[in-house]
């Protein structure tokens, strides 16, 4: 790839806007990255403090801390927190900041756009978060929130999350359509889409995905608004509706949002190995056709949710069929990943730690998705602990990991500095063990009965529980720890190069270090 | 593949986890007790081994990557980045195990679908938080409530060996028979597991699920509702006792008398003693939860009894809310879950006790008009 002249040249342009406007009214991609980077982590610490209140209710059995209404909203803020507010906008955070860098483009295609769909998440968050101190309390009917526990029976602040969720959804269409219109229209001359890096491919069919499945999710719960506040009764059986059509509707969009949820990890992942295994990627070609494969048999499995719903034996064997189907697709970019790094030649800094434990664990939670697959053997598996363990599997290690992989693989870009590496290696450390210790055991309780969402149980489930306790409180703490790397680095610390490490390729490292704030308003080369 | 996995399975359990043995650190599924949940034990073993047999060989080969093309070990990477034959053959090989899973997976999902020609039929109903068993060919039902004490709950007392899977009445069933559940719900959606039957299906409103099993070991069995339904979702576990027939049809026999004599009591006379009496106990299996023992409920959720609008106020009102419910909220309908002597205790008791003292009451018989004349 050529080097890059004119970059340096902009500074006489204009930096950014001093203050809060800065923030406020910024267009500027690396800004709204930043922005929604911070946004994540710091839903990330709130979702992280309620998972630790679950957590301990859960040390022990009998009811100690808090009470079962109380843990209900627990369980469904947590979910929805996590998965709204840390692992989605983490990654139009990292899009925002990596897309226009990798592909050559000045910034995003729709720039106030793009300020605009940041804005509204915490608002989004503001509102559902304040639901806790209203009367009545905050949502209890689980992320999933199945009707008519969430209609009929569901507390008043129920339209308050309806009215979050429609600004969230809002939110990432805008995120999404912003991608599309960027990676369509504005790469380099040169770089064709077979040329793209990974990442950048994951994120354009994320993109796809999300522009598919939002308004989805928008119908469900404008249903529910109208079910909850206007006397339909599209899921409520008394008066003619179908609780069963809610469920279909809402894993019509869930599960791809799972996918939504790890593609754009995928793509990192699939930067980094490279890059520390200083080796090529294998078979780029079919993992595109893996991740594209991926994304179109997402729409076909919903129903492998609903095994215990009553849906027809022919249903739940096509079902069934597609979602072991889906494994296949899944288990080539695995055999990728290992084949990029046999006989490379690997060295393990952070980022790569944090990409070999995503490899692994991930697979880990693939497995025991082939097992949740098998349609009879799920009807043990259903709402126990065995599916918060394939779930939290395939979304810590999955997700988060990759979106902490690919934060320490681009600090020294975003802010000029190299991170701590002692600190990470440690931070990574505690994260594997914590993880490990926490969700591992939930298999266990799983398969021997314990059901999910349930704030005390039996005895036999004792002792795994403690151990998971241990694990979850142990990597909660951690995060913590990653704060602290993150503001250290960016208040100093060894300069960074322009391509800090030897083993890296694309457009992104061709800038300095800090990247400067316009880059690229001459498109550079691509051969 | 059934003996194989079966054996491998005790191969498991037996060696590598010599802790399985100790109920507390059990580590995986139990094969149950019914040819179903055998059959599923063995897919799951299956399809376990198969993770694990494909794990070994993955991860293999990329631990020894981390071991030996280290940077460190002076390792010079390679620079082949494509090889058609070995992609198309991990496509293909992963493909061709998962129909060769397939295949019995089929097999025991659709005879799961079997509930034909069963021998006894129960209705099992999801309450917020109890079931109700009917045996609807036999004309009698009942409810199924938790009994595990609050101060076990609330760390006052120590726990019992069946702590939060135990109940009043559990469901009775004859072993070496067929039986077909009929699942439905009254409020939300509710889930009926019994995982050593290898049983557990949805309960919604508005549908009528099927499911069957035939267990052939008398026992009990203890599992606990799957789906999210609210406060207590953790607190409506199911108890199913397997006996042989002949207890089983002598059951039956009372519980057809017991039936007949609770039909009996809507016409005798009470007095008002005998009214709180009966009215105490049942309020607390049926309405404490919500509205808690002492009265004072949860506000605003479940409103407090205690000095209420209704339970002190107009007669004909406080009827109508327990015998209708109020639609829109967690308050049920209990004129169809509750005999009518239970329906007059209860509304008697909420208008007399914990210093309501309003005075009056209800007898059963004027409750048995109530619901006639609507
Ligand atoms: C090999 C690929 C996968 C397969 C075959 C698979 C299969 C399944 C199945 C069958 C269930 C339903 C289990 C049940 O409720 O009984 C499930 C649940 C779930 N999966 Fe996966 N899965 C796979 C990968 C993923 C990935 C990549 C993610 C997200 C990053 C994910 C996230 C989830 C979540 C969040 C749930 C639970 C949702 C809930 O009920 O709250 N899965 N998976
Ligand atoms: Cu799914």
């Amino acid at each position: 790839m050529s080097a890059v002249a004119g970059t340096h040249a902009q500074d006489h342009h204009h930096g950014p806007a001093r203050g809060i406007s800065r923030w406020l009214l910024t267009t500027n991609h690396k800004d709204i990255g930043s922005m929604y980077l911070i946004f994540s982590f710091t839903m990330f610490l709130l979702g992280g403090t309620m998972a630790m209140v679950i957590r301990a209710e859960l040390f022990q059995p009998g009811l100690q801390i808090v009470q079962p209404e109380f843990f209900n909203q627990m369980t469904t803020m947590h979910g929805l927190i996590m998965v709204f507010g840390a692992v989605m906008p983490a990654f139009v955070g990292l899009a925002n900041w990596m897309i226009p860098l990798m592909i050559g483009a000045p910034d995003m295609a729709l720039p106030r756009m793009n300020n605009w769909s940041f804005w509204l998440l915490p608002c989004a968050f503001l509102i559902l978060v304040s639901t806790l101190f209203m009367e009545g309390g905050a949502p209890n009917f689980g992320w999933t929130f199945y009707a008519p526990l969430s209609t009929t029976y569901g507390p008043p602040s129920t339209t308050f999350f309806i009215f979050a969720i429609h600004i969230m959804g809002v939110s990432s269409i805008m995120g999404a359509i912003n991608v599309i219109a960027t990676v369509l229209n504005m790469r380099a001359p040169g770089m064709t889409l077979m040329k793209m890096p990974m990442f950048v491919w994951t994120w354009l069919i994320t993109a796809f995905l999300l522009i598919a499945v939002m308004p989805v999710l928008a119908g469900v719960v404008t249903m529910m608004l109208m079910d909850i506040n206007f006397g339909t009764s599209f899921f409520n059986a008394a008066g003619g509706g179908d609780p069963v059509l809610f469920q279909h509707v809402f894993w019509f969009f869930g599960h791809p949002e799972v996918y939504i949820m790890i593609l754009p990890a995928f793509g990192a992942i699939s930067q980094i190995i490279p890059a520390f295994s200083r080796k090529q990627l294998f078979g780029y070609a079919s993992m595109v056709y893996a991740v594209g494969a991926i994304a179109l048999l997402s729409f076909l499995v919903w129903a492998h949710h609903m095994f215990t719903v009553g849906v027809p034996v022919a249903g739940q064997l096509f079902f069934m069929y597609a979602t072991l189907l889906i494994a296949v697709p899944t288990g080539v970019k695995v055999f990728n990943w290992v084949a990029t790094m046999f006989r490379g030649s690997l060295t393990f800094e952070a980022p790569m730690l944090f990409a070999i434990a995503f490899v692994i664990l991930f697979t880990i939670g693939g497995f025991s998705g082939l097992m949740l697959a098998i349609a009879p053997a799920d009807f043990q598996y259903h709402d126990t602990y065995f599916v918060v363990a394939h779930f939290h599997y395939v979304l810590v290690p999955g997700a988060i990991f990759g979106i902490f992989a690919s934060a320490y693989f681009w600090l020294p870009k975003w802010t000029g500095h190299m991170y701590d590496e002692t600190l990470a290696k440690t931070h990574f450390w505690l994260s594997f063990v914590g993880m490990n210790l926490a969700f591992f055991p939930m298999h266990f309780l799983g398969l021997a009965g314990m059901p999910r969402r349930i704030p005390d149980y039996a005895l036999q489930f004792a002792d795994f529980n403690m151990v998971s306790s241990v694990g979850a409180f142990m990597f909660g703490a951690t995060q913590l720890l990653f704060l602290l790397i993150v503001v250290k680095c960016v208040k100093g610390g060894e300069k960074a190069a322009a391509k800090p490490w030897d083993g890296a390729e694309g457009l992104e490292w061709t800038v300095p270090s800090p990247a400067p704030y316009h880059t690229f308003s001459t498109p550079p080369e691509v051969k | 593949m059934r003996v194989h996995a079966q054996r491998v399975g005790a191969l498991l359990g037996g060696l590598s986890f010599p802790a399985l043995s100790m109920a507390d650190w059990t580590v995986n599924m139990t094969p149950g007790v019914t040819g179903t949940s055998n059959d599923i034990f063995d897919l799951h073993m299956t399809i376990f081994w198969i993770c694990v047999v494909i794990g070994v060989v993955v991860f293999g080969i990329m631990f020894w990557s981390i071991f030996a093309h280290r940077k460190s070990q002076g390792a010079k990477p390679a620079n082949f980045h494509e090889n058609t034959l070995v992609e198309v053959l991990w496509t293909l090989i992963p493909l061709v195990i998962l129909i060769v899973m397939a295949i019995p997976a089929t097999t025991t999902l659709i005879d799961m679908y079997d509930t034909t020609e069963s021998d006894v039929d129960i209705k099992v109903t999801g309450y917020q938080w109890k079931w109700q068993y009917e045996y609807i060919n036999e004309d009698f039902g009942y409810f199924s409530n938790l009994t595990t004490p609050k101060d076990q709950i609330n760390n006052r007392q120590a726990k019992g060996e069946n702590y939060l899977l135990e109940v009043d009445n559990p469901m009775i069933i004859p072993v070496g028979k067929k039986v077909r559940f009929l699942l439905t719900a009254n409020d939300v959606i509710h889930s009926w597991w019994v995982p050593d039957f290898g049983v557990k299906k949805d309960a919604i409103p508005g549908f009528i699920n099927e499911a069957w099993t035939r267990v052939d070991k008398p026992g009990t069995y203890r599992g606990q509702c799957t789906e999210l339904c609210g406060k207590d979702h953790g607190f409506m576990p199911v108890v199913v006792k397997a006996v042989p027939e002949e207890e089983y049809n002598t059951w039956v026999a009372d519980q057809k008398a017991a039936a007949e004599k609770e039909r009996e009591l809507t016409q005798k006379d009470w007095t008002m003693e005998e009214l709180m009496e009966r009215g105490e106990k049942a309020y607390v299996t049926a309405c404490a939860a919500c509205h808690q023992a002492d009265g004072s409920g949860v506000p605003p959720a479940f409103p407090a009894l205690k000095g209420s609008a209704i339970a002190t106020g107009d007669m004909a009102a406080h009827i109508d809310v327990v015998v209708n419910g109020v639609s829109g909220t967690a308050m049920q309908a209990f004129g169809g879950q509750l005999s009518e002597a239970d329906l007059a205790a209860i509304i008697t008791y909420e208008r007399n006790a914990w210093g309501n003292k309003v005075g009056d009451m209800v007898t059963p018989k004027e409750i048995f008009d109530y619901k006639n004349q609507q």
